[in-house]
């Protein structure tokens, strides 16, 4: 395994070399199987500015580095990244830059955008062994093309990111969790859309068939000053009034610990089976779910991301032909994924785009080779 | 900009009657007056009517023209409502506008998924409009959106008053219809929150017309505020205003604006509208939402912080006809200033610790160039608007403004911000663009419109310099 120190040593490694490179950060989302490249010699927090909510770090540098730097100045990553070690059995120190790689957001998505909507500014190094910069470390930005997205959820096929720029958000002062208890999937989705569709800024949304105790729980965040939190839950309670009895939560460590098994989704933990994750309209969640008749779900995002458990080997994309989305396998054993793609193979003339861009920003097919195709 | 092609232009007979086989009779404008309605866009100091314009129905019709652009190696410049202010629309002599104008119409509204879909022609502000009976609302609201197309807010990835809360264009687009240059089709993401593979949503948006011509959108909707307030605030220096922005951000409240006037623009604008503004420095508009509770308990602490800054005066509106006329003022910024003059408005970002040196500096160089300048901008963000103040039938005068703008901006790189923050680059900014990046950035994004147009024939002659693009567009 090589572990550069510099965006330098990094970009000469790349340049030189005459095998695939299969790169890492923290090695804990799963996606790269044996890594040869680790970024977790490149690290540290560049440029913090709390009064222009905005951040510049290095690839490598630990998320929970980041995070506590932010809590320090009551402030964090509007994203709230998941930690994928529990789901899968992975150990080591998720990095932002896998973060960035990969555009690891969570339950807040549905309110704050993901991981790509608070990058500002990102550096690479490009197949060539180039060292590219694009965006910076301003809020507002439109100098040429966005590369700065193109980078978000790359999984480093098109080049190794060095440094990455966020805009930032003030942690709330309070948070308040609305439960609704025993809804059906069907009905647990209508309160969802309900709730998100309200002027009460829900910032999260969740549903879960089997909870914790074994029965369905519906889930609905607020976040806020305190006056502002209790006065929105409140409402949000008699806005649901017709799904069944709604109770608020306000416990900080309750709310939190509740929201992180959403997140991280802990339902599905030491469980077996293979975890897929799929992206559609919140209203065609439980479609997805009853097309694919899964073991376990997990629904964040008001419905339209579904989590879910499935016997081992089995590719469940043709049995969701006909449902508007992509279904990316998450987890799966080695053999699973030699037959099964990680990633949704694209139509025409998508592919060919993207076949095209990796061309350009990697002419010799050297990075994470095959991983996106 | 380069000269026409006379290869091209030798052709326009033949490429008008092909046009004119896929398109009805009125959808394709050749005759010299009736072209000249396109000669440019809001950057009107730079005209140049195009070798003929087309006004397609449908995607299909899109797709039809470009094929035949294609084949005959015509340069195709995208147009919305031609609001740019960086001549992003602006055509060249051998070019064919393409304009999506008649294609307006809404295509489906789902509240329980929260998006509308849109053909682009549709302007920004009936895009809300659409949606407004039930109480839901498009966010991005750029100061020009009673003009301003769908199509040009993507290609722009513009911003508006709000997006410090609710984020600009590129954060509020799920999915777009897009036809490449060669004629094909492709949809990228759609109604589902995150669309798959790479991100080419993400890519497109900004691109200036560059990458491909997007005839439809998914945007998501939001549910309205409960309601909405603002407070004006007024200081006697702009370093002080420039401090309490930075104090109110790191206070924790995310206000949904904050807007910063300096004295030219309170000055221009009290003349021509008369909203009441103090005679002060600077002033800051901050509106926050919720209910009267929420708003309350916001406003507060804004005020608060204001205290902290010895405000000349603090004004809290108490009413909606309040809140209108705090607005006002800062609404009609643009055309108060168009009022003392023509004017050039520059866009660029710097970071908001950065305000106050920036607001001096520019007030040096004005004194420097012997130009007025005002400054109204959205000041959560750091994304300024300084307007230079320039008159078009002096000679002389538009070069000094120019210069003068160049200047501003690279002021803004070297304190680590952008020369544009939601205007785009189109020609106004192409030759500064080694300003903020070097050459393997700048072949890095070459190299992605290489991949969407090989031929280099969609909108070629903006956002790079010239010259860095001349092999790949002969
Ligand atoms: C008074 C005034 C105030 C303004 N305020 C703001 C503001 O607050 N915030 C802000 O961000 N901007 C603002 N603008 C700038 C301008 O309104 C925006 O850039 C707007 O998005 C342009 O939209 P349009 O439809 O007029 O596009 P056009 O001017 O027609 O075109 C803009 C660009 O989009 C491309 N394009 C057009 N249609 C397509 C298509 N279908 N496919 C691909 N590319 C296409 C064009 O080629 C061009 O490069 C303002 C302008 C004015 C005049």
């Amino acid at each position: 395994m090589r572990r550069p120190e510099t965006e330098t040593e990094l970009a000469d490694l790349v340049a030189s070399a005459d095998a695939p490179l299969q790169i890492c950060g923290g090695g804990t989302r799963g996606v790269v199987a044996e890594p040869n490249i680790s970024l977790a010699g490149l690290t540290g927090i560049e440029r913090y500015e709390p009064g222009a909510l905005t951040l510049v770090a290095k690839a490598g540098t630990p998320l929970a580095e980041v995070e506590a730097a932010l809590d320090a100045e009551g402030q964090r990553l509007p994203f709230e990244p998941m930690d994928h070690r529990g789901l899968l059995g992975t150990t080591g120190t998720p990095t932002i830059g896998g973060v960035v790689a990969a555009n690891v957001s969570g339950p807040r998505r549905i309110q704050a955008g993901a991981c790509r909507d608070s990058l500002i500014g990102v550096r690479f190094v490009d197949g060539r062994g180039d060292v590219i910069k694009n965006g910076g470390r301003v809020m507002k930005n439109v100098t040429g093309y966005d590369l700065v997205k193109l980078m978000a959820g790359s999984f480093g096929t098109l080049g190794v990111l060095t440094e990455v720029s966020f805009k930032l958000l003030p942690a709330p002062e309070a948070r308040a969790v609305v439960l609704v208890n025993g809804l059906d999937d069907s009905q647990a989705i209508s309160a969802l859309a309900r709730a998100v569709g309200s002027s009460f800024e829900v910032s999260g949304a969740a549903h879960v068939p089997v909870g914790v105790d074994g029965h369905p729980v519906t889930m609905f965040r607020v976040e806020g000053f305190a006056q502002s939190v209790a006065y929105r839950a409140g409402q949000l309670a008699e806005l649901l009034k017709d799904y069944g009895e709604a109770l608020i939560e306000t416990d900080p460590e309750k709310t939190a610990a509740g929201w992180k098994w959403v997140r991280d989704v802990e339902a599905f933990h030491g469980l077996p089976g293979d975890v897929w994750r799929v992206s559609v309209k919140p209203s065609d969640g439980p479609r997805v779910a009853a097309a694919v008749g899964a073991e376990r779900v997990v629904y964040d995002w008001a419905g339209g991301l579904v989590w879910l458990l499935v016997d081992e080997g089995r590719d469940i994309r043709p049995d969701l032909q006909g449902i508007a989305g992509h279904a990316t396998l998450v987890r799966a054993a080695a053999s699973t994924r030699s037959q099964i793609a990680m990633f949704q193979p694209e139509p025409e003339p998508l592919a060919r785009i993207s076949a095209g861009l990796r061309t350009q920003f990697d002419p010799r097919g050297i990075l994470n080779p095959g991983l996106m195709r | 900009m380069p000269v026409p092609d006379a290869r091209v232009m030798s052709k326009k007979a033949r490429l008008v009657d092909r046009l004119r086989g896929v398109l009805p009779e009125d959808a394709v404008i050749h005759d010299p007056a009736e072209t000249r309605a396109y000669e440019c866009d809001a950057l009107t100091a730079y005209k140049c009517p195009p070798l003929c314009a087309v006004l397609p129905s449908s995607t299909e019709e899109v797709a039809a023209v470009l094929k035949i652009c294609h084949d005959e190696d015509v340069p195709v410049v995208p147009r919305g409502a031609g609001t740019s202010l960086a001549g992003g629309a602006l055509p060249t002599a051998d070019s064919v506008i393409l304009g999506v104008a008649r294609m307006n119409e809404v295509l489906e509204v789902d509240y329980d998924n929260r998006f509308i879909r849109v053909q682009t022609g549709r302007t920004n502000l009936s895009v809300s409009g659409a949606v407004e009976e039930n109480d839901f609302f498009y966010a991005p609201d750029p100061s020009s959106q009673l003009a301003c197309a769908i199509a040009g807010n993507i290609a722009m990835n513009s911003g508006g008053a709000h997006c410090l809360k609710y984020g600009v264009t590129t954060n509020n687009l799920m999915g777009v219809t897009m036809v490449m240059m060669d004629g094909s089709v492709v949809e990228i993401g759609g109604a589902h929150l995150d669309a798959g593979g790479l991100d080419l949503l993400g890519l497109i948006c900004g691109s200036e017309g560059q990458l491909g011509v997007v005839t439809e959108a998914t945007l998501r909707i939001l549910r309205k505020p409960e309601g909405a307030r603002p407070v004006l605030m007024a200081f006697d220096s702009n370093e002080v205003a420039g401090q309490c922005v930075s104090d109110i951000i790191k206070a924790g409240v995310l206000p949904v604006a904050i807007e910063f006037m300096d004295r030219p623009v309170i000055r221009a604008t009290e003349a021509f509208v008369g909203a009441g503004y103090p005679d002060c420095e600077s002033l800051l508009i901050v509106e926050v939402e919720g209910s009267d509770a929420e708003i309350n308990e916001q406003l507060e602490l804004i005020l608060e912080i204001a205290r902290q800054h010895n405000p000349v005066e603090l004004r809290e509106s108490t009413s909606a006809d309040e809140s209108a006329r705090i607005w006002l003022g800062r609404k009609s910024a643009f055309g108060a200033m168009g009022r003392i003059n023509d004017y050039m408005c520059l866009d660029g970002t710097i970071p908001v610790s950065e305000l106050p040196y920036v607001l001096r500096r520019i007030g040096e160089m004005s004194e420097e160039f012997g130009l007025l300048v005002g400054n109204v901008f959205h000041a959560g963000d750091g994304n300024m608007h300084p307007l230079i103040l320039y008159d078009a039938n002096k000679p002389g005068d538009l070069e000094i403004c120019e210069k003068f703008g160049a200047e501003i901006l690279k002021l803004c790189v070297e304190v680590g911000g952008c020369l544009t923050g939601e205007h785009g680059v189109g020609i106004e900014k192409r030759d500064l663009m080694n300003v903020q990046y070097a050459e393997v950035d700048l072949e890095a994004q070459l190299r992605v419109k290489d991949v969407f147009d090989p031929k280099w024939l969609l909108n070629p002659s903006k956002v790079f310099p010239l010259d860095a693009t001349k092999e790949r567009r002969s």
